[in-house]
């Protein structure tokens, strides 16, 4: 069958826009030929430092015929209505068939040669291509991301023909800018193409682009003794930066080795796009980097790496330059310029935020074991660096070199390790905090924003989380549940709450609308709620089933570690025999309470003792009694596993009541109504059950 | 004219204006007012604007009081040269134009690693965007390559393609030289004697960054500028043969621009005050846009 092979030929397309446009350019074309009839055996598509491409597979060379019914007016329907939908249908009245008393006409679609339908599609992809920002160019309407140069469009090997905005498509494209001959060369399919491309000196696939890069790093540091400090992020921006990756290694002054690790990292990452090194098994630095040319050079390489060592020593002069600037200046001036800098026009100065976190952290400091003055001042200082120099250039290494700094200001260690630690964890890698000083200023950071952020109605909202809330949220998860402490969250965030709505109120603008104010319950609640939706992705990710949170978070507790542990418990039980036993009997009795309730208020009480002659009232009376006190007790001790085995003891007795008796019968009636709600109490102490799926 | 690999500062200029009047540019001379960087110069702000055809080269004197350092950083000076090309409509092979000037002057495509890396540029002053690169010498940045998209607020028709390279950056590159003050600035083996950068520049280095720190009166500076402010509407209102009088008015948008970045140079300006300040220039070349966009379209 048919191949259709596309290459959108541009100037350099942004590295961090190649691999969405990869799958734009993928999910148009399918909806395209899927609209067309067309479903390809295989389609793939690419994107590189100049070129968008895709191969679909089995394609037919035309569009099946189509036959189409369509329903016209009934029978003596107004002669408007027929001339219409003879006008639409763009038939005459004596080619309409009658059939149940309506006009019905039969359209024969003759398919349509497939270059046709493609040609189409291109044009149709091209205008409407999603870009993030796209430009114009010349005397040209149109717009891509750079300007567009060519279009390659071969089916079946033929030249589909057409052209955009003058634009003509051919079957030529180009290698690389400067190895090989660079020429245009013709490539009629998919093997013709990559073969083309490798020899211009071309890797079409990102995923054999990265390899390259990564096995020429690996090569080059082997030889050295050293070792690749792998970096992701940027292995997938260099990656879109090259269209033949050619590592070279360079060598760094080894004065600067003097600066903070962190510091050459960042500077060799986000200003010149390197790779740093480290001498093999070794901690720290080797004074080394790579970077990734878009060239095999005539000379090996040298120049190449001499003139990007030149580049890094004055980048890193310029770091040493911060650092030496920024240590002369010290904590309390950054703090004053905090009082000048805005962190949110809704909620104050940066200044003010530091305030609000202190005031926090001191209440979380002794729930955590923390020293309490230990714990303000690490809070009072944690943001200070983001008014050095070094972190105005770098504002990823915020903390990073607030740490760095107490320590060369001879601060206490606890203290400038929680400065240096309080963002963390700030992804599903990054490791949590554990000294209980960096423990409440990181909670203490994370609850402020979340408090903050709520009280002015910023929440999330599908995609959209500019303020970084869910991994606020999720950090907090993670530092209380790694750590095992034990925090009413509604404790810390209602004093939280009432700090943030002050700072609300006092910058508010003049307003004569009515505006409601936010109350301390309903944003500490949406916190909470919020809290428990990202424990259930957490939850989830490890395989547990959300509707066990659900069903714990219904019980109104505010402590994470307790709910999880409730739901690991419930977990476990629910998939024992026992659990699953007593759940249905659950259900029957809940559905019978249910259906009761409907007829009027369900009678209240414990249930008085049932006459001696039914054993199965006996039975299932005697063992919710039995069950009160090891149940309460086991609850008190958050034992939750023993919760659940006492909990077990009613599965034989539910079953055995529901079978046997007749909850109706009117003389029993109330009382064996008592009976059912007192299970559904004794159960509702570990979870509400009746927020479990079947 | 020699097309021979450049010695000197001079003939790394020369090069390039050999090249690009090859290439069919008209080759100016730079503004005479002083402006923050090379785009700023009318042959480009005004003349990206508008319909007609537009294609030249020159060398613009680029003042940044704040980038001052008395001559004792070896790559930060407040007066520095831009060499600004600009083509209009940006012809198809542009992207080879600009690899062409790289080669003349003498960088082996074929050892070099050149690329071009996305770097949206913007100036806020000029209410000016485009996009394009910054363009990579084995990791140093070269130039800046644009396709403007909006000048003064308007959006551009045809698109003009804009070159910029900062020339001492890119000399030092090519000679090798550290120290900015280093460079030869004519010939080295010149029979009259050898000049450096330093030479010529390193007094005015001096002096310059003491007026911008602490020479200029800061109330001067503000009436100053309050004073252009005011007399560009003024200017604009004035006709001459029915067309306004939009040249004069722009260069005093130039002059209020200038003004703002001495004030700035002075710690003048709050950081709260920053973007007011520069909103009032950029509506005042807002002004000057619309007004030479119509005359442009008249005529």
């Amino acid at each position: 069958m048919p191949q259709l092979l596309l290459e959108l030929f541009s100037e350099e397309i942004p590295a961090r826009m190649q691999a969405q446009a990869a799958k734009d350019l993928e999910r148009m074309a399918r909806e395209h030929l899927a609209a067309a009839g067309f479903l390809p055996e295989a389609l793939k598509t690419f994107a590189g430092p100049r070129r968008l491409t895709l191969v679909a597979e089995g394609l037919p060379l035309a569009q099946a015929d189509r036959k189409e019914e369509l329903k016209g007016p009934r029978v003596g329907a107004p002669p408007q209505a027929m001339e219409g939908f003879l006008r639409k249908a763009g038939l005459t009245q004596d080619q309409l068939v009658e059939r149940d008393g309506v006009y019905m006409a039969f359209i024969e679609k003759k398919g349509r040669p497939t270059a046709e339908i493609i040609a189409e599609m291109v044009e149709a992809i091209v205008r409407g291509f999603p870009w993030p920002k796209s430009m114009i160019w010349g005397t040209k309407k149109l717009r891509w991301v750079r300007p567009l140069k060519r279009i390659l469009c071969v089916l079946d090997r033929e030249v589909v023909p057409f052209a955009i905005e003058g634009i003509e498509s051919g079957d030529i494209t180009e290698g690389h800018r400067f190895m090989g001959e660079a020429k245009p060369f013709v490539a009629k399919d998919f093997d013709e193409y990559v073969a083309g491309l490798e020899k211009h000196f071309v890797v079409l696939d990102v995923e054999e682009r990265k390899q390259r890069i990564l096995e020429g790093c690996k090569t080059l540091c082997f030889a050295r003794h050293l070792e690749l400090v792998e970096d992701q992020g940027l292995l997938d921006e260099v990656a879109g930066l090259a269209e033949w990756p050619t590592p070279v290694l360079g060598d760094m002054d080894p004065v600067f080795l003097s600066l903070p690790p962190e510091v050459i990292r960042t500077s060799m990452r986000t200003h010149q796009k390197y790779f740093a090194v480290r001498k093999a098994g070794e901690e720290g630095l080797a004074p080394h980097f790579i970077t990734i040319a878009n060239i095999q050079a005539a000379d090996g390489g040298a120049v190449i790496a001499a003139g990007n060592a030149k580049v890094l020593s004055s980048r890193l002069s310029d770091a040493r330059f911060f650092w030496d600037e920024d240590v002369k200046v010290g904590f309390e001036p950054w703090l004053k310029k905090l009082d000048g800098v805005t962190f949110h026009a809704k909620l104050g100065t940066m200044a003010q935020r530091v305030e609000r976190i202190v005031a926090l952290a001191g209440e979380i400091a002794p729930l955590v074991g923390a020293d309490v003055e230990k714990t303000k001042e690490a809070a009072r200082l944690a943001k200070a660096d983001l008014a050095s120099q070094m972190v105005g250039e770098f504002p990823e290494l915020q903390g990073i070199m607030g740490g760095y700094y107490a320590r060369t200001f001879g601060l206490d260690g606890e203290i400038a390790d929680a400065v240096r630690d309080h963002y963390k964890p700030q992804g599903p890698s990054d490791a949590v905090p554990t000294a209980p000083v960096s423990v409440a200023v990181a909670l203490a950071d994370k609850l402020d924003t979340l408090v903050g952020f709520f009280a002015i109605d910023e929440k999330p909202t599908g995609s959209k989380d500019p303020y970084a809330l869910r991994r606020a949220a999720l950090g907090v998860i993670r530092i209380i549940l790694e750590n095992g402490l034990r925090v009413s969250l509604n404790q810390s965030l209602t004093p939280a709450f009432k700090r943030a709505s002050e700072a609300e109120a006092e910058h508010r603008p003049f307003s004569l609308d009515e505006r409601e104010e936010p109350s301390a319950s309903s944003v500490v609640g949406g916190v909470i709620a919020f809290f428990a939706d990202r424990l259930k992705v957490t939850l989830r990710d490890q395989g547990k089933r959300h509707d066990l949170v659900d069903a714990v978070f219904a019980l109104g507790d505010d402590d994470l570690a307790r709910i999880v542990a409730r739901v690991e418990a419930l977990d476990g039980f629910l998939k024992t025999d026992d659990g699953k036993t007593l759940m249905a009997g659950y259900k029957r009795a809940s559905n019978i309470l249910k259906a009761e309730e409907k007829k009027g208020a369900l009678p209240t009480g414990a249930p008085a003792e049932p006459a001696a002659d039914s054993a199965a009232e006996v039975g299932l009376y005697n063992a919710l009694r039995l069950l009160d006190k090891p149940l309460k007790d086991a609850l008190a001790k958050e034992d939750f596993t023993g919760a659940m085995t006492q909990l077990a003891e009613l599965r034989g007795p539910v079953d055995a009541y529901l079978d046997g008796v007749f909850v109706n019968e009117p003389e029993h009636r109330e009382n064996r109504l008592r009976t059912l709600a007192a299970v559904r109490d004794a159960m509702g102490q570990v979870a509400d059950f009746g927020l479990i799926g079947g | 004219m020699s097309r021979e690999k450049p010695k000197s500062f001079q003939s790394l200029i020369l090069t390039l204006h050999d090249y690009w009047s090859r290439q069919g540019c008209v080759i100016l001379q730079p503004h005479d007012v002083e402006v923050g960087a090379g785009t700023l110069h009318p042959a480009t702000v005004l003349r990206a604007l508008g319909p007609k055809v537009w294609n030249a080269a020159y060398v613009q004197p680029s003042r940044r009081p704040g980038d001052g350092r008395y001559g004792e950083n070896p790559n930060r000076l407040q007066h520095y040269y831009q060499y600004q090309v600009i083509l209009k409509p940006n012809p198809e092979n542009m992207q080879d134009l600009y690899l062409g000037s790289l080669e003349a002057i003498g960088l082996d495509l074929r050892t070099h690693d050149i690329r071009f890396v996305e770097d949206d540029w913007e100036n806020p002053t000029v209410g000016a965007w485009g996009l394009g690169w910054e363009v990579w010498c084995d990791g140093m940045e070269v130039s800046q390559y644009t396709y403007f998209q909006q000048v003064g607020g308007l959006d551009v028709n045809p698109v003009a393609g804009e070159l910029t390279y900062g020339l001492e950056r890119l000399a030092m590159y090519v000679f090798g030289v550290d120290n900015v003050y280093d460079l030869p600035f004519n010939d080295p083996d010149s029979p009259l004697g050898a000049t450096t950068y330093g030479d010529v520049f390193l007094e005015n280095e001096r002096q310059q960054s003491e007026a911008n720190f602490h020479g200029f009166d800061v109330a001067v500076l503000k009436q100053q500028f309050e004073q252009m402010e005011e007399q560009v509407p003024l200017m604009l209102a004035r006709s001459y043969q029915d067309k306004a009088l939009v040249l004069p008015a722009y260069d005093m948008v130039l002059k209020a621009s200038h003004l703002f970045n001495l004030m700035n140079a002075r710690g003048a300006i709050a950081v709260a005050e920053r973007a007011s300040y520069i909103g009032r220039i950029r509506d005042l070349c807002k002004m000057c846009a619309s007004a030479w966009v119509e005359q442009q379209e008249a005529a």
